[in-house]
């Protein structure tokens, strides 16, 4: 059957190069919705559905036990965005740990990059926190349980920083993986350490100095305390530093890619 | 034009490193069916994974010019919770062509009917092998790499693929991992003899078939 004129994988400008990119990006995704979520039932709504119904049950649960002890700040609006970071950091290494051992045959294909499986992983999750995070910032708005934010601008601006920092993490610890089994194995209590420390369930302003000042060491926690600057920065006192997370996310992306760089060449790619 | 030079192949193993391919410089040029015979283990497929670009040599150099099929009738690259269907939608989306017209030719060629649209985890090997013949005779390539293929199916289907492939596909160049006499014998113009990870060239049949058994230490008969 022809190739509508042209070989299966002739080598082409750069436009073309593109257009090979965003079509193997494209089925790469496609083939992850599907394979994770199916056709049956709701299909690909799971992907949001499913981390939304988490952030829900803590926002109730939290909310009902009121958790931060005589504070005026919005317990819906802090459960959200709490909960919603952590999904995002936490979810993005979780599917790229190993990610490649399930997907080498694809590699047959040479159009496929390491790193296209990577990024296709990464988007995916992006995906399903950022509308977990708006449908539910709408529905409760919605139900009248929940203010709009402050400055909608610097939300947007903290989440996408956060996202930043979840994908070179996911791109780092991902690579590091393909190395060393260990990862695998260390990143789920890490990640369950990291997250009461990580700023979802606590405002910097309401721990002690001393403590404060070990906090503020964990990246993710500056962009939790900015969205929440955003969200609700009138009522608190916030505590963060973005050309700290700056310098976090250009670190962990550069390590990150390098590291499937890495890979890649060690598989034979050009 | 395939051209492999100097090429060396090594793996790391609990026994220590074993040389698989050993400074092994080969040419394939456009249209030649090249056929390639070996004991289990003395690096055919190795060779066919460093040629279809999935694995690097360890040293050596690969030039390609022309498109390289992945392994035909290559059952790993499926996703086993797909179903058939959606296992070519996604190849077709990685290589760029129509979906449609190409399910139908894998629904005929296949003969897997319903099937098609169940996950591909519940299909027996057989099912499996059939859909990979199928979907790789739907992307145009001008090298196909044929690893031990004729396994495939019944007579018929088997009668179907041959005609695919070296009727309808015979000006393209093959390489072809095989074991069978009557396979190799009618449909290649050379053939690759791996011994020790040397590679030997032979143009004749009888006698590349001769050695090949003197090697697997069956008796020779002439």
């Amino acid at each position: 059957m022809p190739n509508d004129g042209a070989p299966a994988d002739a080598p082409g400008g750069l436009t073309q190069a593109w257009q090979v990119q965003r079509r193997v990006l494209g089925a790469l995704l496609l083939r992850e919705m599907l394979t994770r979520y199916g056709r049956n039932n709701i299909g690909f709504m799971w992907l949001f559905v499913e981390p939304m119904l988490f952030t829900l049950v803590i926002t109730a649960l939290w909310s009902a036990t009121r958790q931060i002890h005589g504070s005026s700040i919005p317990i819906t609006a802090f459960a959200l965005t709490g909960y919603s970071s952590i999904l995002m950091w936490r979810n993005m290494p979780g599917r790229c740990i190993g990610a490649l051992k399930s997907n080498m045959p694809l590699l047959y294909h040479r159009q496929v990059k390491i790193l296209d499986v990577y990024i296709a992983r990464v988007t995916l999750e992006f995906a399903a926190a950022t509308i977990s995070f708006v449908l539910l910032g709408l529905i409760l708005w919605g139900a009248e349980l929940l203010q709009p934010p402050e400055d909608s601008i610097q939300v947007l601006w903290g989440w996408l920083m956060l996202a930043w920092f979840g994908a070179g993490l996911a791109f780092t610890l991902g690579g590091l993986s393909e190395r060393f089994d260990l990862v695998d194995k260390l990143w789920p209590p890490m990640s369950y350490i990291l997250f009461p420390l990580s700023g979802a369930a606590f405002l910097v302003d309401a721990l002690p100095r001393s403590a404060q000042e070990i906090v503020l060491y964990l990246p993710m926690l500056h962009a939790v305390e900015y969205i929440r600057d955003g969200y609700f920065g009138s009522q608190f006192i916030a505590h963060h530093d973005l050309d700290y997370l700056l310098g976090a996310n250009m670190l962990l992306s550069v390590s990150g890619l390098s590291l499937i760089r890495q890979i890649g060449l060690e598989a034979g790619e050009q | 034009m395939i051209r492999l030079e100097n090429v060396t192949k090594q793996y790391d193993t609990n026994a220590g490193r074993r040389t698989v391919l050993d400074n092994v410089t080969i040419t394939i040029q456009p249209g030649e069916h090249v056929g390639i015979l070996g004991r289990n283990g003395a690096g055919k497929s190795t060779l066919v994974r460093i040629i279809s670009g999935a694995e690097p040599p360890t040293s050596g150099t690969v030039e390609r010019s022309m498109s390289v099929s992945w392994p035909l009738a290559f059952t790993g690259g499926f996703h086993t919770t797909m179903t058939g269907a959606d296992n070519l939608r996604f190849i077709c989306r990685i290589y760029g062509v129509d979906f449609h017209e190409r399910l139908q030719f894998v629904k005929d060629f296949s003969e897997l009917g319903s099937f098609l649209y169940e996950p591909v985890g519940i299909y027996s090997s057989g099912m499996r092998a059939r859909l990979a013949f199928a979907i790789s005779m739907t992307i145009d390539f001008d090298c196909y790499l044929i690893d031990e293929v004729i396994a495939v199916g019944d007579e018929s289907f088997r009668d179907k693929c041959r005609v695919e492939l070296f009727e309808k596909r015979k000006d393209k160049a093959m390489l072809i991992v095989s074991h069978s006499h009557r396979y190799l014998k009618g449909n290649c113009d050379r053939f690759l003899l791996f011994r020790d990870g040397k590679v030997e060239e032979h143009t004749d049949f009888d006698e590349v078939y001769y050695l090949y058994k003197v090697m697997l230490g069956e008796a020779p008969q002439r």
